[in-house]
């Protein structure tokens, strides 16, 4: 990752707000698309970016989405402050969550958004402190490289 | 098949993406959860919910879905369709249950097993 990255940027979440939750990962997917990676690899970025959103939204006070893309591959990280994950082995568990009511109620919250990040990654990193907030590291390899195009 | 044909198959009641109906159908999904509709439904996909709510719209549109159909006469909300109206995603009503019109239009499109796809 020290080559000169292709794009580099940063988007904002706001904590609590359903309504304008996937956004940031539309503005990526545009953003991706227009750099001419292939449909498959900006649709993994796009998911791991909304469901990396739907989980600051749902849990964190706010949070934000860094995207940067370098020749081969694409990293993405959401960085929120918010309550932290205490066991982070449990929350990666499929079907584990806390979500409250309001949030199941619209259809998140079935536990799934971590290993959904996990599986659509090619390298996936998680870490947490209570309190605090959790950090997410995503990496998504390109087989097609946007200036060899 | 396209989107059209089972649009008049089932009387589906078009609430956006007029024109995105020759859209072609290469299986489908029912869920409300969309955690695993993301994690489960594939792109070209029909997805049948009763979500309404506007994240549907999201979702459809990230995983490149051919359209939703909501289920039980469920109207999208206000939102929702402004939504989907803005990023040519169709949205489609019937007044069957999800377990009906799965269970008709798996018959009628008989798409291959998902993981063949």
């Amino acid at each position: 990752m020290d080559e000169k990255p292709l794009y580099e940027g940063c988007l904002t979440v706001a904590g609590g707000n359903f309504d304008n939750a996937g956004e940031v990962s539309a503005s990526i997917k545009t953003i991706l698309k227009k750099m001419g990676l292939p449909s498959d690899v900006v649709r993994k970025a796009a998911l791991v970016t909304y469901e990396s959103e739907i989980n600051i939204v749902s849990y964190a006070r706010r949070g934000m989405i860094r995207l940067h893309v370098v020749p081969g591959s694409i990293m993405i990280e959401a960085i929120d402050e918010g309550p932290g994950i205490p066991d982070i082995e449990l929350a990666m568990q499929p079907g584990y969550s806390t979500a409250s009511p309001r949030i199941r109620e619209m259809g998140f919250g079935a536990g799934m958004g971590l290993c959904n990040i996990k599986s659509f990654s090619d390298m996936f990193k998680i870490s947490s402190e209570v309190g605090r907030g959790t950090y997410l590291k995503m990496i998504i390899k390109t087989n097609r490289d946007p200036l060899n195009s | 098949m396209d989107l059209e044909s089972i649009v008049k198959a089932f009387d589906l009641r078009i609430r956006s993406g007029e024109d995105k109906l020759k859209a072609e159908i290469r299986g489908g999904y029912t869920g409300d959860l969309l955690s695993d509709v993301i994690g489960n439904s594939k792109e070209g996909d029909i997805w049948i919910t009763r979500q309404v709510h506007q994240n549907i719209v999201a979702v459809a549109s990230l995983k490149e879905h051919a359209g939703i159909i909501l289920v039980q006469g469920c109207e999208p909300a206000k939102d929702t369709l402004d939504k989907a109206i803005k990023e040519g995603v169709p949205i489609l009503v019937s007044d069957l249950s999800a377990f009906e019109l799965t269970g008709r239009i798996y018959n009628f499109i008989k798409p291959l097993p998902t993981a063949r796809r």
